[in-house]
C-alpha cells in the first residue's frame, strides 16, 4: 500500500468516528487540560458547588474518592485516613434531617498552611491546597488547625498505592480535589460517582470563570459556605443549608 | 639477598591477588548490582549522566510537580519506573530491581516507595506482571 494511500484511509476512519460520535460529544475537551508544560495558573480557582437538596441519602462520593485514591483503612476508623466523609444534620426542635458530603473545603486563606512549620502544606496557584509530603514533618499542626477537621494523619506502613496517589505513613493528607484528575482535564471522582450513582448534586469548576456552570450558579442562585464566619473564602460552596 | 626475597613476596602477593581478581572482577565481600537496563539506549540522558545525577533530576522534577502542577513525563518518577521496573515481578524493587540492586550495593537508602508505588502501570506482553 503506498503511503498516500494508506495516510488517506486513516482520514477517512478519523472522519468517520468524528460523524459517529455525533454533536457535542467530543474525543478531546477543547481547552479544558493544561498542557503538562504549563503550570496551574492563578487565573484559575477551581471549586465546587455542592446543592445538599438534591444530595442522596448514599455514600457514592466517599466509596468513589477512596476507590480513586487508594485510601484503604484498617477497620480502626478512629485513625483510618478519611478524605471525604457524609455528614448529617438533624433540627433538635423538628427532627428535619439533611445530609451533606464534607471534604477539604480548598479555602482562599487556609488556616492549615498558616500553621504549617515546614512549608509543606500549600496552596497551589489555582487555589488546590495540597500537602507536600516530601516535607511534611507529620506534626499533625494543620490537623488541629482545620476547622473542617478535613485533614487525617496516617499512622500505619501503606501498601498498593495509586501511581498518581503517593501515600505512605507519618504524613498528612486530605482531599487533593482529585489534582491528577484536574490537571488531565476531568472532574473529581466524588463529582463524577455523583453524577452516575448519586442525586447529580455536585459541580465541579473554576470559580474565575464566568462562562462556567459553577460561576453561572454562584452569581444567580443562594449559596452558602461552611463556617463564612471564618473569612476563610472556601473553594467548596454548598445549597440548601 | 634481603631486597630480592622482599620482591619474591611482592610478586607473589600481587600474582594471588591478581588470581582472585580473575575470577571475581570485584572479589569484594558485596556482589556485583545486577543491573538490567531492558531498554536498552532510550533513556532520557546518557547512562553516565543519569548514573551521577539522577536524583538531581526526580528532586527537581517532584517539586516542579507538586507546587506546580507541571507533570512533564521526561524526569517523572512514574516514567522511570514504566521503563526499569522489571519484566518478571514489574517493580523496580526486589532482588534483582532496578532500583534496589544499586542502592543495596551503594548502601543508600531511599524512601521514596514508602509513598510512591514500585511498580509499573502499563502491562507488557509476555510478562508475568
Amino acid at each position: 500500500m503506498s503511503p498516500d494511500r494508506r495516510e488517506f484511509l486513516s482520514w477517512g476512519a478519523a472522519v468517520a468516528a468524528a460523524a459517529v460520535l455525533g454533536p457535542g460529544i467530543r474525543l478531546i475537551e477543547l481547552a479544558q487540560a493544561r498542557s503538562p508544560r504549563e503550570a496551574a495558573s492563578v487565573l484559575q480557582r477551581w471549586g465546587l458547588l455542592i446543592d445538599i437538596t438534591k444530595c442522596a441519602d448514599c455514600d457514592a462520593c466517599v466509596t468513589a474518592c477512596h476507590e480513586e485514591n487508594g485510601v484503604t483503612g484498617h477497620g480502626r476508623p478512629a485513625t483510618d485516613a478519611q478524605w471525604i466523609r457524609k455528614v448529617n444534620l438533624s433540627d433538635k426542635r423538628t427532627g428535619v434531617a439533611q445530609t451533606l458530603p464534607l471534604m477539604c473545603q480548598h479555602c482562599e486563606h487556609p488556616p492549615c498552611v498558616d500553621v504549617c512549620p515546614t512549608g509543606a502544606s500549600f496552596k497551589r496557584d489555582d487555589g488546590i491546597v495540597l500537602v507536600d509530603r516530601h516535607t511534611c514533618i507529620g506534626c499533625r499542626y494543620c490537623v488541629l488547625a482545620c476547622p473542617y477537621g478535613a485533614r487525617s494523619f496516617i499512622h500505619e506502613a501503606v501498601s498498593g498505592q495509586k501511581a498518581d496517589v503517593p501515600r505512605g505513613k507519618g504524613t498528612v493528607e486530605s482531599c487533593t480535589l482529585c489534582v491528577h484528575r484536574v490537571d488531565r482535564g476531568e472532574t473529581p471522582a466524588c463529582v463524577e460517582a455523583c453524577a452516575r450513582d448519586g442525586g447529580k448534586a455536585m459541580v465541579f469548576g473554576d470559580l474565575n470563570d464566568a462562562a462556567g456552570e459553577l460561576h453561572r450558579r454562584l452569581k444567580t442562585e443562594p449559596s452558602a459556605q461552611i463556617r463564612a464566619d471564618l473569612a476563610l473564602d472556601t473553594g467548596v460552596r454548598y445549597q440548601g443549608l | 639477598m634481603k631486597r630480592s626475597a622482599a620482591g619474591i613476596v611482592a610478586a607473589v602477593m600481587l600474582a594471588a591477588a591478581g588470581f582472585a581478581d580473575a575470577g571475581d572482577p570485584r572479589a569484594g565481600r558485596v556482589p556485583m548490582p545486577a543491573v538490567r537496563i531492558e531498554a536498552d539506549g532510550a533513556c532520557v540522558a546518557p547512562t553516565g549522566e543519569m548514573r551521577r545525577d539522577h536524583m538531581k533530576m526526580l528532586l527537581h522534577q517532584r517539586d516542579r510537580t507538586v507546587r506546580e502542577g507541571l507533570r512533564e513525563p521526561r524526569f517523572s518518577l512514574k516514567h522511570c519506573i514504566e521503563c526499569h521496573a522489571s519484566r518478571k515481578t514489574g517493580s523496580v524493587l526486589g532482588q534483582d530491581g532496578f532500583c534496589s540492586s544499586c542502592h543495596t550495593y551503594a548502601s543508600v537508602s531511599i524512601d521514596c516507595f514508602e509513598c510512591h508505588t514500585p511498580l509499573r502501570q502499563t502491562r507488557i506482553a509476555g510478562a508475568t506482571r
